[in-house]
């Protein structure tokens, strides 16, 4: 999937969820991107972050840095 | 008229609620207060002759055949003019009465052609009927005298005929025009014996502004408006009720039949969403049904560069499985998908998601609700805890504010604009969010209170300054609020509306449109009353297209418009099953009633009954599905009733995508664009040839009925499971009435619904459970679905599809009355003669600016793309912005729109593309180019001879 793209998306995703008030904006996008984007999506986003993460704005930073702890799985 | 005779009471039922008791020829008889003796007559079992009155119709009394006599009044006054009072007698037969019909109808018949054996009306005409109840046995004038016979016949409409000389000038076509339809295209010219009908200016109909709905037709008691299917085939000798396979609104029509030959549709007058009335599409353009361009045969080829080539129905299918599973086998189980139709039945959506998620092991499976009212199921089950519209079309007789925003329902949804009209018309007050002047803002006898011709991509913004207004100037029903909503996030909302950012006098200038308006249109929605608002598409196909979803929720929330009759959120939707699709499982996310994929216990009750591990994880959405084919991963796609090359946006980037996969299978009526690039072609049928049900855009479950055998032999739910069956995913049902038991079994919103129950009531609206046996009309009435209505902060994002000096306009796109989405249908009817290429508005300022004229070639150009098409000039668009309609694959509009779209949905952003605009000398060179693929992507080769 191309980068770039998938960055605008979450991006886009990330502006909505920061503009509510209270909440931890990151857990509602990490929420949506689970609940929405396919698993090569996340996989692509999560990759992305790892290569620099470069666009990604700092809510949704953090949003995919929790889809790729879900994906490391639990530590000891 | 129509071959099925219903029960015509002469006069509108009264909305009293008190009663009254009279004697009508000897029978006591009780009838709401209000009601016209005809009417009491018929319900008595009493037909009284008539020929101007019709139960459609408000009464006109101008034929004089309905007279009657009441003991204790002089004359004989007419019985559908004359209300019922307590007490009184009524004659409906008396010599006097026999004497005066009589000669009423002498003087009919004098001056009416006498060629009844050879008239299309043979057999069904009131005239002919009224002839025989009066008992006319002579007419003593004789048929010399001065008439209005051998008048030329105008056949201008391709649809029906009108022959002056058979009118009888009742009145009925001229009154259905305006009482029915609302377009006051007819009226009666002259006068005395020169009175006649007359479309428009004198002018012939196709000339004048007749929008050809057919309630003329309907309501005409003799020959003289016309079918010219009945004049071509004869009258039919039976009848099937169905529903409309065009747009949400979801009229039920009586198709008549002769043997399995379709002479016509007529509306059905016991229809719940269309009550008697149709457009010209419903009505009349049907004819694609029997196009010779239709495909009838099963094809396939191995390239998509090489030429189709016919064969067996069992070929076709394995073709389509061991490729399937090649894909599957080489590239992993998530390689392939499908796409459902909002064309189809509920029936077929559910088979091939089921299809998808139990035969092909995952979720890969969208529809086409994914490029119009995706963000309507995100926004509104966010707020009120359901993706659905909360009334019932007949709701709006009670609205007393109507708040149109981003659609444009005499276009595209016909026959609830004409309701829509008709409660303006009463005095309703109407305001239209739209960038353009849509003709409601100004049709005749209905003019907007205010029209905020907002510039694209503004919404949100505009919406906020409502809110800003009715939360700063106390305009909140507090007593709602407090009650049904959560009051936190109510708060939240209010506070964030009520900052100056968003304030009328700060969203005006960016939005452009003046302040004082914003704020009046506030004051007006807050405290006129009932508060209803209808939206459409240019709300959702917007890159914060969830996000004013939201906001209209939240308005209506705001201002206590949710819950009863009069009020409520509207999505207007835009194809026959958008509202099905998306009910039965279409989107990658979640199962049939909206429930989630990750929800272990739903996945666990389909996983039980299908017999198979269900992926528990989101598929891919359409976009997603093009992006992965272009990335690889992606290779194989199913679209069943679909034409996404040219309906979805940026057409380059889809035609890339398709050429990229490996087996794409288009089910379809013809090959269309899409079929370009498959390699399997499944042909389809059409609605007349399969059972089913659709579901409207307010959610009214319709039945389907097939009244003819399958042109192509297989109904499309037969096909879907032809194919699971060859992936080893044994479906089995031998009707969809079985199909729609599962639906009920497993999804709890349809738990009440079967054949059984919709044959009883003719439609039900879901939820339709133990809770509503029969259906609901009005939801969250009690409470909203989610508990408590969760209001949203809607903040403005502006687009980043900017307008700059390379790209100076906007374009917006739309639909037109007589063309149909892609135009797959209509423009394979006689529906071409108002519409047979999509063409440019552009306002005079940005044209003049430009050196083009009306009619000139322009090209229309955006980073995605280019066109060109000839230019309208008209001040319907504001200068800065342009239109254009998508209808026709010569032009591809989205070859210009671009990959933009909703945050939430992926819904794309057709609304809003930043473009240039400059004058051509026609056709670019990318059409050419494509015209010449198109051509030979559609090359079927020549069966080899007979030995």
């Amino acid at each position: 999937m191309e980068a770039a793209k998938l960055v605008r998306m979450a991006n886009q995703i990330g502006q909505f969820f920061a503009s509510q008030r209270g909440a931890d904006p990151s857990i509602a996008i990490a929420d949506h991107l689970r609940k929405f984007w396919e698993p090569r999506m996340r996989a692509a986003i999560v990759a992305h972050l790892e290569a620099g993460g470069a666009g990604l704005e700092a809510p949704v930073r953090e949003a995919v840095a929790r889809l790729k702890a879900e994906a490391s799985g639990p530590t000891a | 008229m129509s071959f099925v005779h219903e029960i015509d009471h002469g006069t509108p039922a009264s909305a009293s609620a008190a009663t009254v008791k009279l004697i009508i020829d000897g029978h006591e008889v009780t009838v709401s207060a209000g009601t016209s003796i005809m009417r009491a007559a018929v319900e008595a079992g009493i037909q009284v002759p008539k020929l101007c009155a019709t139960d459609s119709l408000e009464a006109f009394g101008s034929c004089r055949l309905c007279l009657v006599e009441i003991e204790g009044r002089a004359g004989t006054p007419a019985s559908c003019t004359t209300p019922v009072a307590a007490g009184m007698v009524v004659s409906t037969q008396t010599e006097r009465l026999k004497q005066v019909r009589k000669g009423v109808m002498e003087l009919y018949i004098s001056d009416h052609p006498l060629d009844c054996l050879t008239c299309a009306a043979n057999g069904d005409c009131e005239l002919q009927d009224m002839a025989g109840a009066v008992g006319l046995r002579e007419v003593r004038y004789g048929y010399q005298g001065a008439n209005h016979l051998g008048q030329a016949k105008d056949e201008s409409n391709p649809y029906f005929a009108f022959d002056p000389s058979k009118c009888i000038v009742c009145s009925r076509c001229v009154r259905a025009c305006e009482e029915v339809q609302g377009t006051f295209a007819l009226t009666i010219q002259g006068r005395g014996f020169e009175s006649k009908v007359s479309a428009g200016m004198a002018e012939s109909f196709i000339a004048s502004e007749c929008v050809s709905c057919g309630a003329c037709v309907q309501a005409c008691p003799t020959a003289t408006l016309i079918e010219k299917s009945v004049i071509e085939i004869g009258q039919p000798e039976h009848a099937v009720t169905t529903t409309c396979a065009y747009c949400g609104v979801g009229c039920n029509f009586k198709a008549e039949m002769r043997g399995e030959e379709l002479v016509r549709m007529v509306p059905a007058k016991d229809g719940k969403a269309n009550h008697g009335h149709s457009c010209v599409k419903g009505r009349f353009a049907w004819g694609y049904a029997h196009h010779r361009e239709r495909i009838l045969k099963p094809m396939i080829r191995e390239t998509i560069d090489q030429p189709w080539r016919e064969v067996s129905w069992d070929e076709a299918i394995g073709r389509v499985a061991s490729e399937f599973r090649r894909l599957q086998q080489a590239h992993g189980k998530r390689a392939i998908g499908g796409i459902t139709s909002s064309r189809c039945t509920n029936e077929e959506t559910y088979l091939v998601q089921k299809l998808v998620r139990g035969g092909f092991g995952n979720n890969n499976v969208d529809t086409c609700a994914r490029v119009c009212h995706s963000p309507t199921g995100y926004g509104l089950k966010a707020t009120f805890g359901t993706s659905a519209g909360t009334q019932d079309f007949d709701s709006v007789e009670q609205a007393d504010i109507v708040l149109v925003i981003g659609a444009n329902p005499t276009d595209a949804h016909p026959v609830f604009a004409s309701r829509l009209k008709k409660r303006l018309r009463q005095g309703a007050k109407l305001i239209v969010i739209d960038p353009r002047r849509i003709d409601l803002v100004r049709t005749p006898h209905v003019e907007a209170a205010f029209h905020l011709a907002l510039r694209p991509g503004t919404n949100a913004a505009i919406l906020n300054a409502l809110a800003h207004t009715i939360v700063t100037e106390c305009l909140v029903d507090d007593a709602f609020v407090r009650e049904r909503c959560d009051l936190s996030t109510f708060e939240d909302w209010a506070a964030f509306v009520a900052e100056p950012r968003n304030s009328p006098e700060t969203v005006g200038p960016l939005a452009g449109v003046p302040p004082e308006t914003i704020r009046a249109a506030a004051r007006l929605f807050a405290t006129g009353g009932n508060g209803a608002i209808y939206y459409g598409l240019g709300v959702t196909e917007h890159s914060q297209g969830s996000t004013v979803v939201m906001a209209i929720a939240n308005l209506a929330m705001a201002t206590g418009n949710i819950g009863r009759p009069g009020v409520g959120v509207n999505p207007l939707r835009g194809q026959n099953n958008v509202q099905g699709s998306c009910d039965m499982g279409s989107f990658p996310h979640e199962f049939s009633g909206y429930r989630h994929v990750s929800d272990d216990g739903v996945r666990g009750t389909f996983e039980a009954l299908w017999g198979r591990p269900l992926d528990a994880e989101p598929g891919l959405r359409i976009g997603n599905m093009l992006d992965a084919a272009l990335d690889g991963s992606f290779k194989g796609l199913y679209v069943q009733g679909e034409d996404i090359l040219q309906s979805d946006p940026d057409t380059h980037h889809v035609a890339e995508a398709l050429a990229a996969m490996e087996c794409v299978v288009v089910q379809d009526l013809f090959l269309n664009e899409t079929a370009a690039y498959a390699h399997v072609f499944l042909p389809g049928s059409t609605f007349l040839e399969k059972d089913g049900t659709f579901t409207n855009a307010e959610r009214r479950i319709n039945r389907v009925r097939r009244v003819m055998t399958p042109k192509n032999g297989l109904a499309d739910w037969e096909i879907t499971l032809a194919i699971a069956r060859a992936m080893g995913f044994d479906m089995h049902y031998d009707h969809p009435s079985q199909v729609m038991d599962e639906i009920a079994r497993t999804t709890p919103t349809f738990a009440g619904v079967s054949y059984a129950l919709l044959d009883r009531e003719g439609s039900v609206q879901w939820p339709c459970n133990e809770r509503a046996p029969t259906g609901t009309p009005v939801m969250h009435a009690d409470g909203f679905v989610r508990g408590k209505g969760c209001f949203i902060v809607t903040e403005y994002v502006p687009t980043d599809e900017k307008v700059g000096p390379r790209f100076p306009l906007l374009l917006t796109t739309g639909r037109i009355l007589s063309q149909y989405n892609v135009g797959a249908q209509t423009r394979r009817t006689a529906n071409i003669v108002w519409h047979d290429e999509d063409v440019l508005e552009i306002h005079p300022h940005d044209a003049e600016d430009r050196g083009v004229r009306d009619g000139d070639w322009v090209r229309l150009d955006s980073r995605a793309g280019g066109t060109t098409l000839r230019a309208r000039v008209t001040d319907r668009v504001a200068p800065g912005v342009v239109y254009t309609t998508f209808h026709h694959p010569g032009t591809q509009a989205n070859v210009v729109t671009t990959d933009n779209s909703d945050w939430a949905t992926n819904c794309p952003e057709y609304k809003v593309t930043a473009v240039q605009v400059a004058p051509s000398n026609g056709p670019s060179d990318w059409q050419r180019t494509y015209d010449a693929q198109a051509l030979a992507h559609r090359r079927i080769a020549a069966a080899p001879a007979a030995e």
